[in-house]
């Protein structure tokens, strides 16, 4: 085993026996290359914000409780749900998964480091700053009263409502500018792991030895690169527009507010891909562990992994059947948007054969990978409908798309990153999570997640759109609402027990050890927390799984590895 | 102890991963790739769309001189590559000077268009569709050739002070992969503006 | 059709203000529908909801067979507590398996595609007959504007289209426009939504077979107040629709007791952004109002057209849609009350 007796490097220790006074360790933890305090930088930043982006959620269902409801003007109400989507989407999103590709990529593949430790530290300064940027809007220009110069144009930002004419003050600016600037955070952060994924590996893994979870982490740094660029430029354009006196979007000047949204949705959906690929990877090492089985199917992963990363990059007007393209257009991208439904469903399939045969655990993370299988397939299925372009025509900008949508970033990828944290958290810290509480998170979090957003689905059908402060009373949308409202209350209480699990745990509980999961990849080959240089000595391995290989001599799996 | 007895069979020899250096170049210019091709496609779309002014026939010339001064400067920069590589250094200034004089050059050539656009035809950024679109996508380009130069010349006058050495040249290499990119983006650039587009 | 019931509340009275104006709605508007896209009265939102049964019934065969061994797997292979110490027999994949559960997914998608084009072209494609009544819609922010160029109509929020019937079919064909951001007409009952986007005209159509009166609303965010951007259409028979039409192609009514208030209209701003047809005012910004009462609700929905509303509606708009392009004209009170008598003898 690794050599954990040496003292120094503890990666978390903020009371640490070194002689640190508190500013000393914090002035560690701001200049810190190291990637996995970068890491849980990163996911502390997202978790932060993902209570920020819940209060926002609380406050949209409770004004739409009831009809006619008074409580938020329409003006607020309109930069509440733009921050909530703009929050969730980059300050929580993509922070959390890349802090997980950070912390967990060169533990895995047997390095010490990320390729580039400067330039990790600097693109998370950098995707932090924007956040900070974003949120200053709301005290920025006429103060707190309003809600200040929020951006309120909707997280899709669609042209000509964010020209100069129709959106005069400061939001859209500040939207525009932040998004920039963690653009370039996780572009760069993109690149650290793609370099690092491939001129950083221990000696023995090859590409088709790499954990699943790292060539997941490999594939979605690869997307990134072509999908946060095109929003990028677009928003290039958009401050071209609104501050040089550009026509990109100027309807009135021959421009189209139809190439906004191309552009918005060339990056808008491949994003959802690049959420929710790391989502699978976490699932693709919770759920062999924990069903005591390799994964079915590891070159299959592999490939429909890669496929829907190609693909989805062909399917982005399924966001626009209603913009008036020709029939002949809207029925490529239902077939497009239908394909990329094989290899996903593929990925299902591939699960539920580990599960089968196995020896299932139902410890916290795997109770949440076996809530994130139903889910997921769920919103797949949504998915599909909402791509038969006659239906989008019903559904689309529906409280029925609002459900699809939260059904993947909640139910697969909230509950994939739930899990991660309950299945790395005692790598990280040395301790585990509070199994109680865990178990009061789950099952509060499982019950509120589908009181809101199974009976979000029905208020689409009946008509409902999105984006509106208040509804009419009568149109048989009140109970619905009030139903929707009451479970985003329950799921606000699971995530605050959550909130505090973490911190009660840091302090009380249970030590882990190197390997409480009896795991099988790299990163349980160290101490816990991992010294600063991650491995003693640079680890060899010789299939996929090194550690069953150690763990079952009479038995590895390089003699089944093709 | 490491995680497994025993080295792999394929594996007793050499473990050989790429360089970390051009592995992310290749991925920065993919992204990069991306905004342009995001830049080119909003050009092509708005050819002939302007409602009013000035339009690229009238007031375009093609940079001739200009485009092959910078596509010159790929040989140029490939010589330097070469000439560090069998540590060379004078050589390597040399070759790596002729690189930016021609990129300066070629920014010169732009400054001068731009000029005579602006002042002569009255074509600037918010004139028309066609003013929007061209000097975004070539200020773009041109942006890109700046930062470029702005490397080029540390390293250039890191080499005059005598501080490069062959143990560089793998990060020559990923500087020169970056400035070739450069260049291919004008080649389309140039294509899309000069020729399709007029 | 069309009732008019008056509600004398005052809606600045701060403790009404409290009271949701749902009550209010309730009194004073009659019965209002579900705009459910499972209750279709026309063509295309039939054929839509046909086609979406047959979906849902092919997904949820997909989710009770995947869930169903989902589900089935996660009761047989529990492992019991006094299994820690052995491992299940390792399964690394199968081809023949991967093969199959790949195959099947494309034969689906295979189906469903073909279906869904062939509607796709239904009812994009579908061509236009020459009973067809044209209708050309305009989104502003947030009110809608509906101009029958063949009748010389030009109203505003409240659509009224004949009732069409199998053998000889009158559809409704909407050319939708914008004069300023996205909008998207979505009355659900009817058809699917198309959006209504500056300098990309697009074009929709209906074709009701029920009579009444069907719910929408925009369906593109476009602003503050997005959410009161209401859409009434009204199918009416033969008949009641006739009866419309004439109306709405007279002229404004001329009441010499409403004279001051006419003065006060075209002396006053309201008459560079309103169109009174008739009269001088010619303003295209706003609402056409020569036929302002015939209508049931004030502001695309946002209060039911009563004369103490129009009366609220004139001192400050705001009060009821904040955000709305009219502005408070700061008017004195003997000048709205005389603007309230001229436009509530518009009908």
């Amino acid at each position: 085993m690794s050599e954990n007796s040496l003292p120094l490097g503890s990666s978390i220790d903020l009371t640490s026996s070194h002689g640190h006074t508190f500013l000393e360790a914090l002035h560690e933890w701001v200049v810190t290359v190291d990637h996995k305090r970068l890491g849980i930088l990163y996911i502390l930043y997202g978790l932060f914000f993902l209570l920020v982006g819940g209060a926002e959620a609380v406050a949209i269902r409770i004004q739409l409780a009831v009809p006619k409801n008074q409580l938020i003007s329409a003006q607020v109400y309109n930069r509440i749900f733009t921050m909530h989507g703009t929050t969730m989407v980059f300050l929580v999103g993509m922070t959390i998964i890349f802090g997980f590709a950070n912390y967990l990529v060169p533990l895995q593949i047997g390095a010490r480091d990320m390729a580039f430790p400067r330039l990790n530290a600097f693109s998370f300064w950098l995707t932090a700053f924007g956040g900070m940027l974003l949120y200053y809007s709301f005290i920025g220009g006429g103060g707190l009263y309003g809600f200040g110069n929020a951006p309120d144009v909707g997280w899709f930002a669609y042209a000509p409502l964010t020209a100069r004419a129709f959106s005069p003050g400061h939001a859209t600016d500040y939207w525009a500018l932040a998004l920039i600037v963690t653009g370039f955070g996780t572009l760069g952060t993109a690149i650290n792991i793609i370099a690092t994924v491939f001129s950083m590996r221990c000696k023995g893994m090859t590409m088709m030895r790499l954990p699943l979870f790292s060539w997941l982490m490999l594939v979605d740094s690869g997307l990134t690169l072509v999908t946060i660029t095109p929003l990028t430029a677009a928003q290039i354009m958009l401050l071209v527009d609104r501050y040089l006196g550009g026509h990109f979007f100027d309807t009135q000047a021959g421009g189209s507010a139809v190439v906004w949204m191309h552009f918005f949705w060339i990056f808008g959906h491949p994003e959802v891909y690049v959420l929710v690929l790391p989502a699978f990877a976490i699932a693709n090492e919770v759920i062999p562990v924990f069903s005591r089985k390799a994964i079915f199917g590891y070159p299959a992963m592999v490939a429909a992994s890669v496929g829907i990363a190609f693909i989805s990059l062909s399917v982005w007007a399924h966001h626009m059947f209603t913009v008036g393209m020709t029939s002949f257009s809207n029925a490529f991208f239902v077939l497009s948007t239908e394909l990329v439904g094989i290899p996903t469903g593929i990925k299902i399939f591939n699960w539920l054969a580990t599960i089968w045969g196995g020896k299932i655990r139902f410890a916290t993370p795997m109770l949440f990978c076996l809530a994130f299988l139903f889910q997921f397939l769920i919103a797949g299925l949504t998915g599909i409908m909402l791509s038969i372009a006659p239906w989008n025509w019903q559904l689309h900008n529906s409280y029925f798309v609002i459900a699809h949508f939260h059904y993947v970033l909640v139910g697969a990828i909230v509950f994939c990153i739930f899990a991660g944290i309950y299945y790395w958290y005692p790598k990280a810290t040395g301790r585990l999570l509070n199994d109680r509480l865990g178990k009061w998170h789950f099952w509060l979090f499982l019950i509120g997640f589908h009181v809101t957003f199974d009976t979000m689905h029905f208020l689409g059908i009946l008509g409902m759109p999105r984006s509106i402060y208040t509804y009419e009373p009568d149109r048989g949308w009140d109970t619905l609402n009030l139903v929707t409202s009451l479970g985003g209350i329950i799921q606000a209480i699971a995530v605050l027990i959550f909130a505090f699990n973490l911190v009660w745990s840091y302090f009380h509980g249970e030590a882990a050890g190197n390997d409480p999961w009896d795991a099988w990849t790299l990163e349980w080959d160290t101490a816990s927390p991992p010294p600063l240089y991650n491995f003693a000595r640079d680890p060899v391995v010789r299939s996929r799984r090194p550690l069953w290989d150690l763990k079952h001599p009479e038995d590895p799996d390089w003699e089944y590895e093709g | 102890m490491s995680a497994a007895s025993g080295l792999p069979a394929d594996y007793q020899g050499e473990w050989r991963l790429p360089s970390r250096g051009r592995v992310a170049m290749f991925a920065l210019i993919t992204g990069e790739s991306a905004i342009f091709t995001i830049f080119v496609v909003a050009y092509v779309f708005y050819i002939g769309k302007s409602l009013s002014g000035p339009t690229p026939r009238q007031v375009l010339e093609a940079p001739i001189f200009a485009t092959l001064c910078l596509l010159s400067s790929s040989f140029t920069i490939w010589r330097a590559e070469r000439a560090i590589s069998r540590n060379r250094i004078s050589a390597f200034a040399l070759w790596l000077g002729a690189t930016i004089c021609l990129g300066l050059i070629f920014l010169g050539g732009t400054a001068i268009e731009w000029h005579k656009l602006i002042n002569v035809d009255g074509l600037t950024i918010s004139t028309n569709l066609f003013g929007t679109t061209y000097y975004s996508l070539v200020g773009l380009h041109a942006t890109h050739v700046v930062i470029g130069l702005l490397m080029l010349t540390t390293v250039f006058l890191f080499s005059l002070t005598r501080r490069v050495g062959k143990q560089h040249a793998e990060k020559i290499a990923v500087l020169s992969m970056y400035w070739h990119f450069v260049d291919a983006v004008w080649v389309v650039v140039f294509t899309v503006v000069y020729i399709i587009g007029r | 059709m069309h009732p008019m019931a008056t509600v004398s509340v005052s809606l600045c009275s701060p403790l009404l203000l409290r009271v949701p104006r749902g009550v209010l709605w309730i009194a004073a508007i009659g019965q209002q529908a579900v705009p459910s896209t499972l209750a279709p009265a026309s063509t295309p939102a039939h054929e839509i909801k046909t086609l979406a049964l047959f979906t849902l019934s092919i997904t949820g065969a997909i989710f009770f067979v995947v869930g169903g061994l989902l589900t089935y797997a996660i009761i047989k292979y529990r492992g019991k507590d006094t299994d820690r110490l052995s491992e299940p027999p390792q399964i690394y994949g199968s081809t023949q398996i991967e093969l199959a559960w790949t195959v099947i997914p494309i034969l689906i998608v295979i189906v469903l595609f073909l279906t869904t084009a062939r509607l796709i072209f239904a009812i994009q494609d579908a061509p236009e007959p020459d009973s067809a009544l044209e209708v050309t819609v305009t989104g502003h922010q947030f009110w809608w504007e509906f101009r029958y160029p063949k009748l010389g109509i030009d109203t505003a929020n409240e659509l009224h289209v004949p009732l069409s019937n199998e053998q000889a079919p009158i559809p409704t064909y909407l050319a939708l426009l914008s004069a300023d951001v996205d909008h998207s007409f979505w009355v659900p009952q009817l058809a699917g939504k198309t959006d209504l986007i500056p300098n990309h005209p697009n074009a929709s159509w209906i074709n009701p077979l029920r009579p009444g009166l069907y719910l929408g609303q925009c369906a593109q965010f476009c602003g503050a107040q997005h959410a009161l951007m209401l859409l009434r259409v009204y199918v009416d028979t033969p008949d009641q629709f006739s009866v419309w039409v004439k109306n709405q192609q007279q002229p404004a009514i001329q009441d010499p007791r409403a004279e001051a208030g006419r003065r006060v209209f075209e002396t006053e701003a309201c008459m560079n952004c309103h169109t009174i047809k008739g009269t001088v005012a010619t303003g295209r910004f706003g609402p056409d109002l020569t036929h302002l009462m015939s209508r049931e609700t004030l502001g695309a929905g946002a209060a039911p057209n009563t004369v103490q509303n129009v009366r609220e509606w004139i001192k400050d708009p705001g009060d009821f849609k904040s955000g709305c392009l009219m502005p408070a004209m700061q008017l004195s009170d003997q000048q709205i009350d005389q603007l309230t008598d001229y436009l509530s003898t518009l009908r």
